[in-house]
């Protein structure tokens, strides 16, 4: 089978082992992504929506291993050994992440930093390396590139960091770019201005974007698929209006009922959903969202329901999908 | 569903009346000989905060807003202004004659677990204030209290012995604010309190905010840079930028027409769960980023990144002009834009 998919992973797990034990945080994840696609994973903290694609870029903590199959378009990619998985990361396929500042190496200037890449994986000389990194910073809208480029990280503001990674993984132009929460760390003006950047970026360049976050506000303005995280699991995907006005899974309805909106006058109390997060190290038997689901019955709590298809890309892991 | 109302503030005197606040961190200049230059983190802000009331106070990293929540308690030395808690000035007071009033005034910080000590298991963190404050107190009247707290706040009092690390954020942050109403205050300054936190527990923290301070006629002070959370919970919202006020106003009437063009802005920028609306919504983006605040522009702060900004905003700085009752704005040009 033929299929035009950049990137397809098919059950995807990924271990870690820790002093208390085996923890799970990714299980059995499969999805594809095409060229010119931007795909949102949502889910909170510690639900495996990081994990998942450092997993493939072969940035795992020492402790994880993975397990499964990462094909970037023909070529398996897990577990590569690192030399020729620097063929393709950071080349091919790059990732941007939360904090700028620790991202980016403090000790050397942008300049350093963005040329290398291109020097070591295009054989440019130095001096079009650094030419092709000034036109990269003015493409993603720093004033005065030529000179900031010169500059050291702690010398940018918050926003102007995030865009010099961007800058950064773009310089390659790449099929992939992996964005994990971007805009977080960033005040809400700029981060319009970042999101602004990543579509317009989007239009030039035909990128695959997977964008992480937990914010579904940023995933209905930037996305046109989204897959949903609980516990480890992939519990919902659909199409970006498929996941808003017709979610079928109890935590993504519940995730967005939750949301506080900032074009709605408020009620008396916003919906919270109950409980807490789940322990990636004490999952309960059955539905790991069980102890928080309005809808739970008797047989969550005994059979963990599989992630099922219902047509056009739309799955939901519940019980309530088998229509009773 | 009904509205969530003000309380009545024509039969109650504020709690809380703050004048011409100002604080100006000195940053020393460069050059042995060169005189410090002030960094004017908040600079000459003015409000009353009524019993029962919740006043958001919003804005971009770095426009002041913590500043000011610990100005207000005293926390860190206004340079000028007045801060009348009940009627009277604290600012400058001596240390002695303010420790009784810190009863009333307590904060919520943002990072739920870095604010409590690691090595006091929660019911001592929780009964620090009332060893502090009511040394009267028998043991076992304190630890009646915690319990008592704990389990309004949903915290399952059997877990007193136990330490923060073994507390989710969310319930780290519930213990932060059993600690913080443990003397039954009447104003808590919330310092970004659910900004740490998943979406799934933001919601239960903010419920549980609303819930005490209606049971206790609590006021607030909610410092947020989430404009979604303010509109939900605040009576009152405060725009601040670069330590000064923009606008000030009621809730629905800063949603419905903000009048400053930063705020405007802010709450443009803010992304809403609605593919449709999201996507074809109006949009004001602001160019570049928060100026430094060791050397403001002239005139108006937030002219440099006004889209609308003209001659006179470099060189007039504009006054706090009252447009309604209830709002009030900082712009020269608030009646054109």
């Amino acid at each position: 089978m033929t299929t035009n998919h950049i990137l397809t992973v098919e059950n995807l797990s990924t271990r870690f082992q820790t002093p208390d034990g085996e923890v799970e945080a990714v299980n059995n994840v499969n999805f594809h992504i095409d060229p010119g696609e931007t795909l949102g994973v949502v889910g909170e903290s510690g639900s495996g929506k990081t994990q998942i694609f450092l997993s493939l870029m072969g940035l795992l903590a020492k402790n994880g291993t993975s397990t499964g199959s990462v094909r970037y378009k023909d070529k398996e990619i897990l577990n590569l050994r690192s030399r020729d998985l620097n063929k393709i990361r950071g080349v091919s396929m790059s990732m941007i992440f939360q904090d700028p500042m620790t991202s980016l190496n403090p000790f050397l200037k942008i300049s350093r930093q963005m040329t290398e890449v291109l020097v070591e994986h295009r054989g440019m000389s130095e001096a079009d390396a650094l030419k092709r990194a000034i036109a990269m910073l003015d493409r993603v809208g720093i004033p005065g590139a030529a000179q900031r480029v010169h500059m050291y990280p702690h010398e940018f503001s918050g926003g102007m960091r995030q865009r010099v990674m961007i800058a950064m993984a773009l310089l390659c132009d790449p099929e992939v770019l992996i964005a994990d929460e971007p805009t977080t760390a960033l005040d809400v003006t700029v981060q319009a201005q970042i999101l602004d950047l990543l579509r317009d970026l989007q239009k030039d360049f035909n990128t695959a974007t997977v964008m992480i976050t937990h914010d579904l506000g940023v995933v209905a303005g930037l996305c046109d698929r989204v897959m949903v995280m609980y516990g480890g699991r992939v519990v919902e995907t659909g199409t970006v209006r498929d996941i808003f006005y017709d979610s079928h899974h109890p935590y993504t309805e519940g995730l967005l009922k939750s949301m506080p909106r900032i074009d709605r006058a408020n009620e008396d109390s916003m919906f919270a959903i109950p409980g807490q997060p789940p322990n990636l190290q004490n999952l309960p038997t059955g539905c790991a969202y069980q102890e928080r689901c309005g809808y739970v019955m008797d047989r969550c709590c005994v059979e963990r329901p599989l992630l099922k298809g219902f047509g056009d890309g739309r799955a939901s892991a519940c019980f309530r999908e088998d229509g009773q | 569903m009904t509205a969530m109302t003000a309380p009545d503030k024509r039969d109650n005197a504020p709690i809380l009346s703050v004048r011409d606040l100002k604080v100006h961190f000195p940053i020393p200049g460069k050059g042995p000989f060169a005189k410090d230059r002030p960094l004017k983190a908040v600079d000459g802000v003015n409000f009353d905060l009524f019993p029962g009331e919740t006043l958001g106070v919003v804005g971009e990293s770095g426009c002041g807003k913590s500043t000011l929540g610990r100005a207000i308690l005293q926390l860190i030395a206004p340079s000028g202004g007045q801060v009348a808690w009940l009627g009277k000035d604290i600012v400058g007071i001596p240390h002695r004659d303010m420790q009784p009033l810190r009863r009333d005034l307590q904060i919520i910080f943002q990072d739920p677990l870095a604010s409590l000590n690691p090595r006091m298991t929660i019911g001592e963190i929780i009964a620090e204030p009332l060893v502090t404050h009511k040394p009267e107190l028998g043991k076992d009247e304190i630890k009646t209290r915690v319990k008592r707290m704990m389990a309004r706040v949903g915290l399952l009092p059997q877990m007193i012995n136990r330490y923060p690390h073994e507390f989710s954020g969310g319930q780290c942050q519930r213990i932060g604010i059993a600690r913080a109403m443990i003397l039954e205050p009447k104003l808590i300054v919330c310092d970004e309190p659910v900004s740490a936190l998943d979406v799934s527990i933001q919601a239960q923290i903010v419920n549980l905010l609303q819930e005490l301070q209606r049971e206790f006629d609590l006021s607030l002070i909610f410092i947020s840079h989430d404009l979604s959370i303010v509109r939900h919970i605040c009576h009152r919202i405060m725009v601040l930028y670069l330590g000064n006020v923009m606008e000030l106003a009621d809730r629905d009437s800063i949603y419905a027409a903000p009048r400053h063009p930063y705020t405007k802005a802010l709450i443009s920028a803010v992304p809403i769960p609605d593919p449709e609306i999201e996507r074809n919504k109006e949009r004001i983006v602001l160019t570049g980023d928060l100026p430094s605040p060791l050397s403001p522009p002239s005139g108006c702060v937030f002219r440099t990144r006004c889209p609308f900004a003209q001659e006179k905003c470099a060189t007039d700085v504009p006054t706090i002009d009252r447009v309604s009752e209830t709002q009030e704005v900082a712009c020269h040009f608030h009646d054109s834009i």
